[in-house]
C-alpha cells in the first residue's frame, strides 16, 4: 500500500510510455482480474465460441462436406424464409405473443400488487401471496402437463364441466383458433404473482406521509389509487416494459413446447415461434443452415430493437439505462 | 358543515369497503386459480385408472388407487436413480456455480479494478447477441464431446449474467471501505473475497445459490437436446418429460413390474411421476421464499 501511495503522485506528474504503464494497469489489477478468469473463459465457450457458427446461415450445410466445405449460397437461405412466408409467421407468433405477454403481464400484475396493498388481513396476503408464487418454481414439463389435464379431449377437466353443463366436448390439441388464449393464459397464470413482487415492492416504497395527507384531505380510496398510487408506479411500469420490449424477439420455449407438444402440427400456424422453429429445424429435419439462418435474423434485430429500447430509456430515465 | 363531514366519511369508508371487498375476493380466487391445477394432478395421481376413463381428471380422487405410485416404485432403481442424478448435478452446479458468480461479481463490482467495464460488458453482451440453438448444439455434441454425459447438462448452467449482475447489486450495498481497510493491513483480494465478502454476503449468496439450485432442479431443456433417449438414469424433469410425452416409455418402464400391459395405469403414472418430481420443490420453497423475493427486488430494476 505505501508503494502505491508513494507511486500515484509520481504518476499524475510524469505519465509512464503508454506500453509500461499497460503492463502495470494489469500487473496491479492481476488478482480481480484472476477472479474473473473462469467467467471469462464460460463465456468465451458457450457464448461467443458459437457466434462463428453462424456463418451457417450462408451455407447449404450437408454432412459429407461439413462446415468448411458445403457450398457457399449468400443470403438463399434468407431468400428461402421470406418467399415461403416462414419468417413473417414466425415474426408475427413471437412478437404478437411477447406483446399480449408483456402488456397484459404487466397490468395485471400491477392490479394484483395494488389489491395486495389494500389487503389488512396479514395471514391472508401471506398465504394468497405464496399460493400465487407457486406456479413459477415448477419446471416447463410440469406446466404442460397441467394444460394436458384441463385441456385433454377425453378426460380434461375442461371437457368434463362443458359437458356436464350439456355442450359439446372441445377438441383443444387440434383446434389452433384457441392456442392463442391457451398461452397467454397459462403464461399470466405462471408468471402474474411473482411478477407483481416488483411492483408491490415499489408501493411498499411510497410515503407514507403523502397517503395521510391525501386521507386528511378527504380522498377516498379509489382516488388514493388513482392518483397516488398508480402514478408512483408509473415509472417502474414504464423501466419494465422498455426493458422487456428489448426481448420481444426472444420466445419462451419451454413454454411453447411443453403446451403444444414436439409434433403437433396441427397448431403450427398459431404456435410456432422463431426457437420452436429453430428446434425443428435442428431436431426434426437436420437443416441446419435454416435453422441458423433463423437464429441470425433473430439476433440482429433483437440487438436493433435492444438498443432502440435502451436509447428510449435513456430518455426517460438515464440512470435506468443498461449502456 | 357536519353534515357535509358525515356523508364524506361515510363515502370514504364505502370506498375503502368496496376495495377491500373486491381486492379479497380477487385475491382469493386468484390464488385459488394458481393453486387448484396443483390439486388436479395430485387428486388424479391417487384416482383409479378406470375411475378416470369413466370421470375424467378429478381434484377428489372417486375411487381412491395407489396403483401408480405402486407401480412406480416397484422398480425404484429409476426413479431413484433420476433423483440422485438430478441431486448430484443440482448440488454440484450451485456448489461451483455460486462460487464462481459471487467471485465474479465481487471482483466487477471493486471501483478499483480497471478493467470492470470491459469484462463487464464483455459478459452483458451475451445476453443481447447470441448464436442461437444450431451453433450450439454443435459446439456440445462435436466440439466438446458431450453427448449422453451429464456434463451437458452441468456446465452450460454454472454462470449466467442475470446472476452476476444481481450479485453486483448485492455487493454495491457493501461499504467499499471494508476491502480498502483490509488492504491497508495487508490482505490480497482474494483474500479479502474469502474471508470479508462471502460471510458478509450470506443473504445474498443464499438468494443467488437457490436461484441455481432450482434451475438446475428444473432444468430438462439442455437433458433432452443432449442425452439420449435410453439413457438408464436421465435428470428428473426429462424422466418427467419422457413419461408425459411417451406412451411406450411408461410400458417398458412398468414391464419390469409383471403389470399386464393394458392394465398399466397411463395416466395416472404420469400424475404421480410429477407429484414425486415436483413435491420436494413445493414443500421447501415456501421456507425460503423470501430469498426468492429479495433477489428479484434488487436485480430486476437496476442491471
Amino acid at each position: 500500500m505505501a508503494v502505491t501511495l508513494a507511486e500515484k503522485p509520481a504518476e499524475r506528474i510524469r505519465p509512464l510510455p503508454s506500453g509500461r504503464s499497460g503492463w502495470r494497469r494489469f500487473w496491479n489489477n492481476r488478482t480481480l482480474l484472476l477472479m474473473c478468469v473462469p467467467a471469462i473463459v464460460f463465456f468465451c465457450i458457450f457464448a461467443y465460441l458459437p457466434l462463428p457458427g453462424l456463418y451457417l446461415a450462408f451455407i447449404q450445410y450437408n454432412y459429407t462436406d461439413g462446415i468448411f466445405k458445403s457450398p457457399f449460397v449468400g443470403f438463399n437461405n434468407f431468400k428461402f424464409l421470406v418467399m415461403t412466408g416462414d419468417l413473417w409467421r414466425l415474426t408475427f407468433n413471437t412478437v404478437a405473443y411477447n406483446l399480449a405477454f408483456i402488456l397484459l403481464g404487466n397490468v395485471l400484475q400491477i392490479v394484483v400488487a395494488v389489491f395486495l396493498n389494500e389487503l389488512r388481513l396479514k395471514w391472508f396476503k401471506k398465504v394468497s401471496q405464496t399460493l400465487m408464487f407457486l406456479p413459477h418454481f415448477i419446471s416447463a414439463v410440469l406446466v404442460g402437463l397441467i394444460a394436458y389435464n384441463v385441456l385433454s379431449y377425453d378426460y380434461g377437466l375442461l371437457n368434463t364441466v362443458l359437458k356436464s353443463v350439456g355442450l359439446d366436448p372441445v377438441k383443444a390439441y387440434s383446434n389452433a383458433a384457441i392456442w392463442p388464449f391457451i398461452i397467454v393464459l397459462t403464461y399470466l397464470w405462471q408468471s402474474t404473482g411473482y411478477g407483481s413482487i416488483v411492483y408491490f415492492a415499489a408501493i411498499m416504497g411510497l410515503d407514507h406521509e403523502i397517503v395521510e395527507a391525501s386521507e386528511i384531505d378527504g380522498a377516498n380510496a379509489f382516488q388514493r389509487i388513482r392518483y397516488i398510487v398508480l402514478p408512483w408506479l408509473k415509472p417502474t411500469f414504464v423501466i419494465l416494459l422498455l426493458f422487456s420490449l428489448g426481448g420481444i424477439l426472444r420466445g419462451n420455449f419451454g413454454l411453447f413446447f411443453n403446451l403444444v407438444g414436439a409434433n403437433n402440427t396441427a397448431l403450427y400456424a398459431s404456435t410456432d415461434i422463431i426457437e420452436t422453429y429453430v428446434f425443428r429445424a435442428l431436431m426434426t429435419n437436420f437443416n441446419f443452415s435454416i435453422g441458423s439462418a433463423v437464429s441470425l435474423y433473430q439476433s440482429v434485430f433483437g440487438f436493433i430493437v435492444v438498443l432502440t429500447a435502451n436509447w428510449l430509456v435513456k430518455k426517460v430515465s438515464p440512470d435506468n439505462s443498461l449502456f | 358543515m357536519e353534515d357535509a363531514l358525515e356523508s364524506r366519511s361515510v363515502r370514504t369508508d364505502l370506498s375503502g369497503l368496496v376495495v377491500k371487498l373486491v381486492g379479497y375476493v380477487f385475491i382469493g380466487l386468484f390464488a385459488l386459480c394458481c393453486t387448484l391445477p396443483f390439486l388436479l394432478v395430485l387428486g388424479t395421481s391417487f384416482t383409479s385408472e378406470s375411475a378416470i376413463k369413466l370421470h375424467g381428471f378429478n381434484f377428489w380422487p372417486r375411487e381412491f388407487s395407489t396403483f401408480a405410485y405402486k407401480i412406480v416404485f416397484e422398480n425404484p432403481s429409476l426413479i431413484v436413480g433420476s433423483y440422485l442424478v438430478t441431486m448430484g448435478i443440482t448440488a454440484v452446479g450451485t456448489a461451483v456455480g455460486l462460487f464462481l458468480i459471487a467471485m465474479t461479481g465481487y471482483a466487477l463490482q471493486r471501483p478499483d479494478f480497471q478493467y470492470r467495464n470491459g469484462i463487464s460488458f464483455f459478459i452483458y453482451f451475451t445476453t443481447l447477441f447470441s448464436g442461437g440453438l444450431v451453433p450450439f448444439y454443435l459446439l456440445i455434441t462435436q466440439y466438446l464431446s458431450l453427448k449422453d454425459n451429464y456434463l451437458a447438462v452441468l456446465l452450460p448452467g454454472l454462470l449466467s449474467p442475470f446472476l452476476i449482475i444481481m450479485m453486483k447489486s448485492f455487493v454495491r450495498s457493501i461499504p467499499h471501505a471494508i476491502t480498502e481497510s483490509a488492504k491497508i493491513d495487508g490482505a490480497g483480494d482474494f483474500t479479502i473475497f474469502i474471508r470479508l465478502i462471502l460471510p458478509t454476503t450470506t443473504p445474498a449468496l443464499a438468494t443467488i445459490g437457490l436461484f441455481i439450485a432450482l434451475g438446475y432442479w428444473n432444468e430438462w431443456y439442455n437433458a433432452m437436446l443432449f442425452l439420449s433417449p435410453d439413457m438408464k438414469y436421465r435428470p428428473l424433469q426429462l424422466f418427467l418429460y419422457n413419461v408425459v410425452t411417451k406412451a411406450d416409455f411408461i410400458r417398458n418402464s412398468a414391464a419390469a413390474s409383471n403389470v399386464p400391459l393394458q392394465d398399466v395405469p397411463l395416466e395416472s403414472m404420469k400424475m404421480a411421476t410429477a407429484v414425486i418430481a415436483t413435491g420436494p420443490v413445493i414443500l421447501f420453497y415456501p421456507f425460503v421464499q423470501r430469498y426468492f423475493i429479495k433477489g428479484i427486488t434488487v436485480g430486476a430494476v437496476k442491471g
